[in-house]
């Protein structure tokens, strides 16, 4: 027998939105956070990213190509799905999925093409076999990369990264939309919520940045940028603080107007969602980053190298929590209240083997990272910090 | 030879483009083909063994004061529509307060299908106590035809919303946006399942399983469309109201002796 608090109706005792519908969003999120970084040198030319631009276009790009797969699991008739993009009905919100999926792909791919476009032709000429061949396909026959021809090619993707920003906005905003849409839902029906969504991706998004950057310098044994830290530092910094004033302020003025949805709302958070939005959502996955970070930007001249990577990775690890907290209480604890709005139903906890669960979960989530190592292989992203690394030991050598 | 080159790799480009896109029509016309038909046995604008949807326009009232919550109508209306378990197209909800009481007890033990236990823990010196049986408002905005992202839930001419079982993909957003919670993902048929006043009946001129199954009359299904329907006299001559009608769905389900704690 479930247990619940007060009354709830008999058909709002099942979740119908899984932890699928969870890291959907979760998904997503990364997607827009990773493109806005690589925009941010792209785009708004900030030098201190160039590190990390082609690696991040290139995780947006993985993340995005998994973004629908938690989406296909959880339907109940998969094969049925690709109505939505044949014969979309246009007062529904989910019907502008196709077209926002599409279109961000389709700007995606022609902007990595363009920023690898000298690299494939290269590999092309200096491969043979099967390689040769692919590099050749990918190509598209232009092998013209004389000093014009680039020229242009930067020019056509600063335009791309530019329009590649609303749109991956709005790919990701409409995920808020979806739920902030739900005048059913006390929780959802909220018109900051797709503004939450899209400052809380860019967290993700610059988080995961950061740790994969780290991460991947220190086993490939190159030299980690300080300037490039602290400048994704200084960013992630400040979307937290939008973000969490904004998570704030949706329950804030909530339970100000006294409205009737605080009512039920209230009893949410401070029941079942205590540990995942008081604790992790707001102390461990906010005030503690907020605090980290602060130290980072506000300190970064007395603080050395290592310190400085650590408490970055650190607080990057948790906001990455943080932001996966948020997605769960939206859509998990947004079930969890009953439309009768007296009573909550129980808290939800995804199974481990079941075909929504736990496992299902990991496993999609590691698909990205297996594509971006194949991407490696193909295309090396980290070519300038070889040449950073190369030049550090340049000069460090004759001084030992 | 970079022309050449170029010209036999655009050739090969464009037959793959060309074999995949006649690849994905082939498979999608027999299954557009298939929901062509489904949607005109599901929503018939034409006659269909002498039914016609545009010559009706449906309406639904309870009478709370007549209702004993017995629990027949859920028992009828599961049988007739082979609801499964701990899901519902139709329940029966009780309401109880004594002098002092804040908020009234509300239970509705397994939707109701046994009916009700006599007596509720926690609940002394009742004062007031009533049943209120719950289905599909079959709104005239209906927030969950308005969220299908491809018509799959639909309104049918004569104002009942129907779900293409065909059509529908089981992605549980018109279940998210009912206000009502009458609307579940059906655990046998993965799609989208919900009340449609006995649909299958109604059509032929039958009376919903729930309102022949109630023996104090409480609910009544009638034609707006028919003059002569008595339920028309009752909705211009009594007071009554329909559930959360600050969220403007514009229900066509009407409650003689609604009272404020009912949603």
């Amino acid at each position: 027998m479930m247990e619940t608090i007060g009354y709830v109706f008999p058909n709002d005792l099942h979740i119908t939105w899984s932890l699928m519908i969870v890291i959907y969003p979760y998904i997503t999120g990364l997607v827009a956070g990773a493109f806005v970084v690589s925009s941010f040198y792209h785009v708004f030319g900030i030098r201190q990213l160039r590190p990390v631009a082609r690696f991040s276009l290139i995780a947006s790009l993985a993340f995005l190509l998994v973004a629908t797969w938690p989406l296909l699991n959880h339907l109940g008739h998969p094969l049925k799905g690709v109505n939505v993009i044949l014969t979309p009905l246009f007062e529904s919100a989910m019907a502008g999925f196709g077209f926002l999926y599409t279109g961000y792909l389709f700007i995606l791919l022609l902007e990595v093409w363009l920023v690898f476009r000298k690299d494939i032709i290269v590999y092309a000429k200096r491969t043979r076999g099967w390689r040769q061949r692919f590099y050749r396909i990918l190509s598209l026959g232009v092998y013209d990369i004389s000093e014009e021809a680039l020229q242009t090619d930067r020019k056509v993707t600063t335009f791309l990264a530019a329009i590649g920003i609303p749109s991956a906005l709005m790919l990701h905003g409409y995920v808020g939309f979806l739920f902030g849409g739900i005048k059913a839902n006390p929780y959802w029906s909220n018109p900051l919520m797709p503004i939450i969504f899209i400052f809380s991706a860019v967290v993700s998004g610059i988080a995961a940045i950061i740790i994969l950057y780290q991460v991947i310098m220190k086993l490939k044994g190159f030299v980690i940028d300080r300037a490039c830290i602290d400048t994704l530092c200084a960013w992630l910094w400040l979307f937290l603080i939008v973000t969490v004033s904004l998570e704030l302020l949706a329950e804030i003025s909530l339970a100000y107007a006294k409205a009737e949805d605080w009512e039920i709302v209230h009893q949410l958070l401070q029941g079942p969602l205590k540990f995942s939005y008081l604790g992790l959502q707001m102390v461990m996955g906010a005030l503690v980053p907020f605090i980290l970070l602060g130290f980072i930007v506000l300190m970064k001249r007395s603080m050395g190298d290592k310190v400085t990577n650590t408490l970055s990775f650190t607080a990057a690890g948790l906001l990455l929590i943080q932001v996966f907290s948020m997605r769960w209480n939206v859509v998990i604890g947004g079930q969890m209240i009953s439309k009768s709005l007296s009573g909550l139903r129980e808290l939800y906890v995804p199974g481990m083997f079941e075909k929504e669960g736990v496992v299902a979960a990991a496993l999609i989530m590691v698909v990205p990272f297996i594509i971006l190592l194949l991407a490696e292989k193909f295309f090396p992203m980290f070519k300038f910090s070889e040449e950073q690394t190369r030049e550090f030991q340049d000069s460090s050598a004759p001084g030992d | 030879m970079k022309t050449a080159n170029r010209r036999h790799f655009l050739k090969s480009f464009l037959g793959l483009a060309a074999t995949a896109i006649s690849t994905a029509v082939i498979s999608v016309i027999p299954g557009f083909a298939r929901r062509c038909q489904a949607v005109t046995a599901a929503a018939p604008a034409r006659d269909l063994a002498g039914y016609n949807s545009r010559r009706h326009l449906y309406s639904y009232i309870i009478d709370l004061h007549k209702c004993i919550g017995c629990g027949s109508c859920v028992q009828a209306c599961n049988r007739e529509n082979d609801v499964p378990p701990d899901f519902f197209r139709t329940w029966v909800e009780r309401y109880q307060s004594g002098p002092g009481s804040e908020k009234a007890h509300i239970d509705s033990p397994d939707g109701s299908l046994y009916g009700f236990p006599a007596a509720t823990a926690g609940v002394t010196g009742v004062t007031k106590a009533y049943f209120v049986p719950k289905m599909c408002n079959q709104c005239s905005e209906p927030p969950c035809v308005q969220v299908c992202p491809f018509g799959a839930s639909y309104k049918s001419p004569d104002g009942v919303m129907l779900v293409d079982r065909d059509r529908c993909m089981g992605c549980g957003y018109c279940v998210q946006a009912c206000p009502y919670a009458a609307r579940w993902i059906n655990p046998l048929t993965h799609v989208a399942d919900k009340c449609t006043w006995c649909y299958h009946r109604i059509s032929k001129g039958l009376q919903p399983a729930c309102v022949l199954a109630c023996p104090t009359l409480t609910r009544r299904l009638g034609d707006l469309r028919d003059p002569y329907d008595p339920i028309n006299k009752t909705l211009e001559e009594e007071r009554m109201g329909v559930l959360q009608p600050h969220l403007l769905t514009k229900p066509k389900c009407y409650y003689i002796g609604l009272d404020k704690e009912i949603r």
